[in-house]
């Protein structure tokens, strides 16, 4: 399936773009078909992102030609790609929390204005949710603050395939089933397929490889703000995927049994009851909490860290914490401060000079942790907001095990974090689990629950199964989150 | 098509989780202060609530309410206005003069401030300089001007803006029927319409609407328009009530209008506000006045009860915030 000239819906040619010393896109040619759906892959920071900015009309490239339909455009921007009918999903959810699903639904149709504006949007969205993720409980009135992540990711979704009188040609999904758990996710993609056979183009950026061969057409790689490789997507697979991406040979999808060595010593640092079960984290520990999105897990972790060198009847946690939060927009990084900063705001203590924090230490910590988590930065005293988000979540990671925490809490932290920044955090993480500390692991990706010593399933707030490191299977634990409801 | 909308739709919640839920309490605790300040007042002194004891306890509300709605344009796009107190004497200065003497240069300099409002909205977005700077220094402007304009307290309002402030309305005062009418009208135009809903949302997430394609340049310089042009009903207002000007006669309005805000269920950052809440949340400070009165309490203490009561309901609001999330 290899489209014609005419026939692609957008074509770039030649497309360069720089943020100050970083080259962000190196003359990249890149072009969809109409009724294709391409799959974009590569690492944190390969520039997938930039170029979809590009695409979209929010960057405008130094240098290049844009081709939307066959024609050049030269005033090219967001309110033009929308009248060609090019829409976006960002990564960073762009919804306004304190507006309500229909009101955001509005924002992007100027044509939803005038009397009952409101009750078509409702219908508008409520229609697009409908056909998209049957049974997903959203009111078109409800404030997008008051909802979970999931959710405003599906809303995201489904404003972006919502038509009013602008046509719809081509939709570019960044990581949209990063906060989705794996049932609503299939949901999405199969409507991904359904909306290519009626002749719409996609763009799909996922770090889930299976999701990119499995629906795509076609696949490109980026490496370095390069591409890399193109081609059929039957002609590739996991393994030389990751080698296009850089990710240096096939992945180990899972450390050999020997790797994790289980709990250093019998001493338990966490015990937490919820209902009639009990989550018990000892030294050196790796406790992976599965199940679907929203049922409990982050609840939970949020229990122990209020909790931090308390015991109760229900509750005693014996060493201190850290938090590595999912959301790191909302719940993570601080936003006006440096990448350094934001390192070591967890390890004041130690930063310390008498009573002021001494700026030669803090540099100090920021370039050790630099280098162990190969933040990818030309100076840590940069805003960080200047990462990617990978890289952003990598600080966050340095900030959790750079500190004096026993426990480590992490609330699916890898979300849309590419395969081998994964990697080397996985094995930070059992070295470290090695060295005597423990960690708590949310996660909605199955294959992280490999690294843990033990694994409980959540559903609606309860453990209802738990499992040892050799009964870990994908059917098990999607059996055990559906349970009661399938 | 309708019919299997309303089939797929999520049922609504009942009556009794709609009524305890977040978002209802959180548009209940402005009324409810409101309703206990009333109380209290009642329990003092029982004639107070009526027609004449409520048209006197409410006299200046009306200009305490525009200030507030002026002040909440600007909080909605993430920004202050601490000018407005020296803005609205300032308007009530032109208002006592030129527009009683020459009222053709006096619309001419009214209008002139609005659209001063809308270029520092201009220059807050484009120069990306904090709004509170800015207002901050505006304010001072507003001072001078004033006491250039009025150095002695005197002046007289347009014999049309006197009789305007004081027409009587059988059975429900003047300023209850005033408050209910602009709250309705300002609820309408930024809470229901399409475009309010854009103005609100450049508050909450303004990247997500630039790349929607909206101008947020356009946004900020409606917004400082806006409240420019209730200033000036401010001004106006007040005049109109008090008969006559004094180069400090809005002292105070900045904060007043902001704690009304705030009273009133909006917030700082991220859109949220509420123009029904600001009113009631005008109308809870102003009778705070009184409510001290009837206690036998100092006016000085005025300022203190009033930031008393905006304690209070954050606390009460935080409380509840608090709840919700024990629920959940």
């Amino acid at each position: 399936m290899s489209p014609e000239r005419t026939q692609a819906i957008v074509r770039l040619d030649g497309v360069e773009k720089s943020f100050g010393a970083v080259q962000a896109i190196e003359r990249a040619d890149f072009q969809v078909g109409r009724g294709e759906c391409v799959g974009l892959v590569g690492h944190n920071g390969a520039g997938k992102s930039t170029l979809m900015h590009i695409l979209a009309g929010t960057l405008a490239p130094d240098a290049g030609r844009i081709e939307v339909a066959g024609e050049l455009q030269d005033a090219y921007s967001v309110v033009l790609a929308q009248r060609l009918g090019l829409r976006c999903v960002f990564q960073e959810l762009s919804l306004c929390p304190n507006l309500t699903v229909e009101e955001n639904t509005r924002i992007v149709h100027p044509d939803l204005s005038g009397w009952g504006w409101r009750r078509r949007a409702g219908a508008l969205i409520l229609a697009r949710l409908d056909e998209i993720f049957p049974g997903h409980a959203i009111r078109p009135d409800a404030l997008v603050g008051d909802l979970p992540i999931g959710q405003r990711q599906m809303i995201e979704v489904a404003r972006a395939f919502s038509v009013t009188k602008e046509p719809l040609h081509l939709v570019i999904l960044d990581e949209p089933t990063s906060s989705l758990d794996a049932h609503t996710a299939g949901q999405l993609l199969g409507f991904v397929r359904r909306v290519i056979a009626a002749g719409t183009s996609c763009v799909l950026i996922s770090h889930m490889l299976g999701e990119i061969l499995k629906f795509c057409d076609r696949i490109v790689v980026m490496r370095d703000g390069k591409i890399v490789s193109t081609g059929v997507a039957a002609n590739y697979d996991r393994d030389s995927l990751v080698a296009a991406m850089g990710g240096g040979g096939a992945v180990a999808q899972a450390p050999a049994a020997s790797a994790v060595s289980g709990p250093t010593s019998d001493e338990i640092l966490v015990r937490v009851k919820t209902g009639d079960k009990a989550v018990v984290a000892r030294r050196g520990e790796i406790i992976g909490l599965a199940g679907l999105s929203g049922h409990g897990q982050t609840e939970l972790l949020l229990r122990i860290f209020a909790a931090a060198g308390k015991s109760g009847p229900d509750i005693t946690v014996k060493a201190p914490v850290a938090l590595i939060a999912g959301d790191r927009q909302a719940d993570g990084i601080f936003p006006l401060w440096s990448i350094a900063e934001n390192v070591g705001v967890r390890s004041l203590k130690v930063l310390r000079r008498h009573c002021l924090i001494s700026a030669r230490r803090e540099a100090e910590f920021a370039a050790t942790w630099q280098k162990k988590m190969r933040i990818r930065t030309p100076d840590m005293t940069n805003n960080i907001l200047s990462l990617s988000g990978g890289n952003q979540q990598k600080a966050l990671f340095a900030r959790a095990l750079g500190s004096d925490a026993q426990i480590v809490l992490m609330d699916d932290p890898m979300r849309g974090v590419d395969i081998s920044t994964k990697r080397e955090v996985y094995d930070m993480i059992r070295l470290e689990a090695r060295a005597g500390r423990s960690f708590l692991w949310y996660t909605t990706e199955t294959e992280e629950l490999d690294h843990c010593d033990h694994v409980c399933v959540f559903r609606n707030g309860r453990i209802v199964d738990q499992l040892t490191r050799n009964e870990v299977s994908e059917e098990r634990i999607i059996q055990s989150s559906f349970e009661a409801v399938a | 098509m309708s019919s299997t909308f309303a089939a797929a739709a999520p049922a609504r919640p009942s009556l009794r989780a709609r009524l305890t839920s977040r978002p209802f309490l959180r548009a209940a605790l402005p009324a409810l202060s409101l309703a206990l300040i009333i109380a209290w007042i009642a329990y003092l002194n029982p004639r107070a609530i009526s027609y004449f004891g409520l048209s006197l306890m409410l006299n200046l509300a009306i200009p305490v309410v525009l200030a507030t709605i002026a002040q909440m344009f600007v909080i909605t796009v993430n920004d202050l206005d601490l000018s407005i107190g020296t803005f609205v004497s300032f308007v009530g200065c032109v208002t006592a003069t030129w527009l009683h003497d020459a009222p053709a240069l006096g619309l001419v300099a009214l209008l002139g401030c609005i659209l001063v409002y809308g270029l520092l909205g201009a220059i807050i977005h484009l120069r990306n300089i904090p709004s509170i700077v800015v207002t901050l220094g505006m304010s001072f402007v507003w001072q001078g001007l004033s006491i250039l304009l009025l150095p002695k307290p005197g002046g007289k309002p347009p014999p049309w803006l006197f009789d305007l402030m004081h027409v009587k309305i059988p059975f429900v005062p003047m300023p209850i029927v005033a408050a209910i009418l602009i709250g309705l009208g300002v609820h309408f135009a930024l809470m229901r319409s399409s475009y309010g809903a854009l103005i609100r949302g450049a508050g909450g997430n303004p990247q997500a609407i630039a790349r929607a394609g909206w101008s947020l340049l356009r946004a900020k310089v409606a917004m400082f328009a806006l409240a420019g042009l209730f200033g000036v009903f401010a001004g106006m207002a007040l005049i109109g009530l008090t008969t006559s000007a004094d180069a400090n006669i809005g002292k105070g309005y900045a904060l007043l209008s902001i704690a009304g805000v705030i009273l009133g269920g909006g917030e700082f950052v991220g859109g949220r506000v509420s123009p029904i809440g600001a009113v009631i949340g005008a109308l809870t400070l102003t009778l705070a006045g009184s409510l001290l009165t009837f206690m036998r309490i100092s006016p000085d203490w005025q300022v203190a009860a009033q930031g008393g009561i905006l304690i209070a309901v954050l606390a009460a609001r935080a409380l509840i915030g608090r709840r919700e999330q024990a629920m959940t």
